[in-house]
C-alpha cells in the first residue's frame, strides 16, 4: 500500500514541479474554447442547436483529461529511456502495485489539470444547468481519467520508442478525440460515423459530462457510467498485463 | 559445503540473431565478492539483468538464493539490492526524494531509513544538497547517490554493475571500503562488474573471464595470472581476451535518448 502511495505522490511532485507544461497544456484547450466556441457559435445557434461554448464545455473538458491522462501514462517511456523504470522493476514490490500507484497519479494528474479547465471554461462563460448535477460531473471526469491513464499505461509498457509514440498519437489519441463527439453532436450522424463514435469509450465521457453540466444526453447517464466502468476495468487488466512484460 | 547464493546453470539468452550471453554456468557462495569482468558487449549487463529479474533466459537455469527469478519474482527481488551500470534515479525529484522513494519501495521503516539516509548522504557527501532536484547535479554527485541508494537497505545479494564508472579516487575508495565492510560484518554476497582491474584484484575473492557471452576463465586473481603465466590481472586480462576493441551497436534506449535530449526533457 505504501508502494501504491509514494509512487502516485511521485507523480504529483512530478507535476506541481512543471509550472511551464501546466500552462503550456492549457493552450491546446483555451483554442478550442475560444475560437471553435465563438467561431461556429453562430452557425450551430443558427441550426438551432443552442449555445456552442456551452456545448464544447465538456467536450473540452474531457478532452484535457484525455491527453493527460494518456500523456502520463505514455511518460513510462521517459522513465525507460531515463532509466528510473529499472528502479522500480526491480523493487521488491509487485509490479500491479507499481502500476496502479502510477496509473492513479497519472489519473490524478488528470483529474487536476480537468479541474484548471473548468474553471477557465466558467471564466469564458460556460454555466452549468444544475449546481447539484456538478459533483457528479466530476465523477465522470475521473472515469475519464482512470480509462485513458490506463490505456497510457498500455501503450507506454508496449512502446520501446519515440517512434511510436508518434504514431500513437495520431491514430489513437487524436482519433478518440474527434469521433467522441466533443465537438459536434451525436444525433443524426451518418450510420457508419455513429458507429465508430459509439465505440470510442471517449463519447460516453463526454455524454457524461453533459448529463450532468448541461442536461442534454446522447446515450443516457447510466449507459455512460456503466460503459466507463467497464472499460476502466478492462483496460486497467490490460495495463497490468502489458506492464508485467516489461523487459528492459 | 557452503550453500550458492546466486547459480547459474548453461544461461543463453538472445536477442534476435545476437546470442549476448551464451552457455554461461557459474555458482556464487554465500558471502563471496564475486567479479564478472569482460570486454564491452561480453554479456555482462545481460548477466544481470537476468539475474535481478529484468530479463527472462532464452534457456537455462538461474538461481538467486534458492529462488527462481522467472517464476518466482518477487520474492527473489527481496533478496537482493542493485547499482545499475546507466543512470536509474528520478531527475525531477531532489536527492533525498529519491532516497526515501527507494526505502519505502524496499520497505525500510521509517526511522532507520532517515537515519541510513542520513549517514550514507553524509558518506557520499551529498547531505549538503539533499534538497537539490536531480538533474541539477554532476555526473559524479548523480553516481554517488545511486550508489547511496544501493545501500540503503541491506540486500543479500549486492549487485554491482561497473559502479565506479565515472567516479573520482576518493570516491571509488569509499565505495569499496564499504562493499567490504558489508561483505565482512554482514555476510553480504556480491556479483561485481567493472573494467578497472585493480578493483577487482582488490576487493574480489573470486573473478569470471566472460567474453563474446562466454566464460573464458574463471578463479581467484592468483590462479588466472598463474593460468596466462602474467604479473598482473590487467595482463592476465588482455592475455584471455585479446587486444581488440569490441564493436557495440547503439540499441533504441541510446538512440532515444538522442531525441529526448533535442526536447531537453
Amino acid at each position: 500500500m505504501k508502494a501504491i502511495y509514494i509512487l502516485w505522490l511521485r507523480e504529483l511532485k512530478k507535476y506541481s514541479r512543471s509550472r511551464v507544461q501546466i500552462i503550456a497544456s492549457m493552450g491546446q484547450p483555451l483554442l478550442y474554447l475560444l475560437v471553435l466556441g465563438f467561431g461556429l457559435g453562430p452557425v450551430f445557434e443558427k441550426a438551432g442547436s443552442g449555445n456552442y461554448r456551452q456545448f464544447i464545455s465538456p467536450g473540452i473538458m474531457g478532452m484535457t483529461v484525455l491527453f493527460t491522462s494518456v500523456f502520463s501514462g505514455i511518460a513510462l517511456l521517459w522513465d525507460r529511456q531515463f532509466g528510473f523504470l529499472k528502479e522500480t522493476l526491480v523493487a521488491p514490490v509487485p509490479r500491479i502495485q507499481v502500476m496502479i500507484g502510477r496509473t492513479l497519479g497519472g489519473a490524478t494528474v488528470a483529474m487536476i489539470q480537468g479541474t484548471l479547465i473548468v474553471v477557465v471554461c466558467l471564466i469564458v462563460g460556460f454555466r452549468p444547468v444544475s449546481l447539484a448535477m456538478v459533483p457528479l460531473g466530476f465523477v465522470f471526469l475521473g472515469l475519464i481519467a482512470i480509462v485513458f491513464a490506463a490505456l497510457g499505461t498500455a501503450i507506454g509498457s508496449s512502446l520501446q520508442d519515440m517512434q511510436g509514440f508518434q504514431l500513437i498519437m495520431n491514430f489513437l489519441v487524436l482519433p478518440i478525440f474527434f469521433l467522441s463527439g466533443a465537438l459536434f453532436p451525436l444525433n443524426n450522424l451518418p450510420k457508419a460515423l455513429a458507429f465508430v463514435t459509439a465505440l470510442d469509450p471517449l463519447s460516453y465521457g463526454v455524454d457524461g459530462l453533459r448529463a450532468s453540466l448541461i442536461g442534454v444526453s446522447h446515450f443516457g447517464a447510466i449507459t455512460d457510467a456503466v460503459v466507463l466502468c467497464c472499460v476502466a476495468a478492462a483496460l486497467l487488466c490490460l495495463g497490468a498485463w502489458r506492464f508485467s512484460k516489461i523487459e528492459i | 559445503m557452503e550453500a550458492s547464493m546466486i547459480r547459474v546453470e548453461n544461461l543463453v539468452r538472445k536477442f534476435g540473431d545476437l546470442t549476448a550471453v551464451n552457455d554461461v554456468s557459474f555458482d556464487v557462495k554465500k558471502g563471496e565478492i564475486f567479479a564478472f569482468l569482460g570486454p564491452n558487449g561480453a554479456g555482462k549487463t545481460t548477466t544481470i539483468k537476468v539475474l535481478t529479474t529484468l530479463l527472462k533466459p532464452t534457456s537455462g537455469r538461474v538461481e538467486l538464493n534458492g529462488l527462481n527469478p522467472v517464476s518466482h519474482n518477487n520474492e527473489a527481488r527481496k533478496s537482493f539490492g542493485i547499482v545499475f551500470q546507466d543512470p536509474s534515479l528520478d531527475q525531477d525529484l531532489t536527492a533525498w526524494e529519491n532516497m526515501e522513494l527507494h526505502g519505502v519501495l524496499y520497505r525500510v521503516p521509517g526511522k532507520i531509513r532517515r537515519e541510513r539516509t542520513e549517514t550514507l548522504m553524509k558518506l557520499f557527501e551529498l547531505w549538503e544538497k539533499r534538497d537539490t532536484l536531480v538533474k541539477q547535479f554532476s555526473g559524479g554527485m548523480k553516481r554517488r547517490l545511486e550508489i547511496a541508494r544501493g545501500f540503503l537497505h541491506t540486500p543479500k545479494i549486492l549487485f554491482l554493475d561497473e559502479p565506479t564508472l565515472g567516479l573520482d579516487p576518493q570516491s571509488r575508495n569509499q565505495l569499496w571500503t564499504h562493499v567490504k565492510h558489508l561483505n565482512e560484518t554482514e555476510g553480504v554476497t556480491v556479483f561485481l562488474t567493472t573494467h578497472y582491474m585493480d578493483e577487482a584484484d582488490r576487493v574480489a575473492h573470486r573473478i569470471a573471464v566472460i567474453d563474446h557471452g562466454r566464460i573464458v576463465a574463471m578463479g581467484t586473481s592468483q590462479e588466472l595470472k598463474q593460468q596466462t603465466k602474467t604479473e598482473t590481472l590487467e595482463e592476465a586480462f588482455l592475455a584471455l581476451t585479446g587486444t581488440t576493441i569490441r564493436e557495440e551497436s547503439a540499441g533504441g534506449a541510446d538512440q532515444l535518448r538522442q531525441v529526448a535530449r533535442m526536447f531537453r526533457r
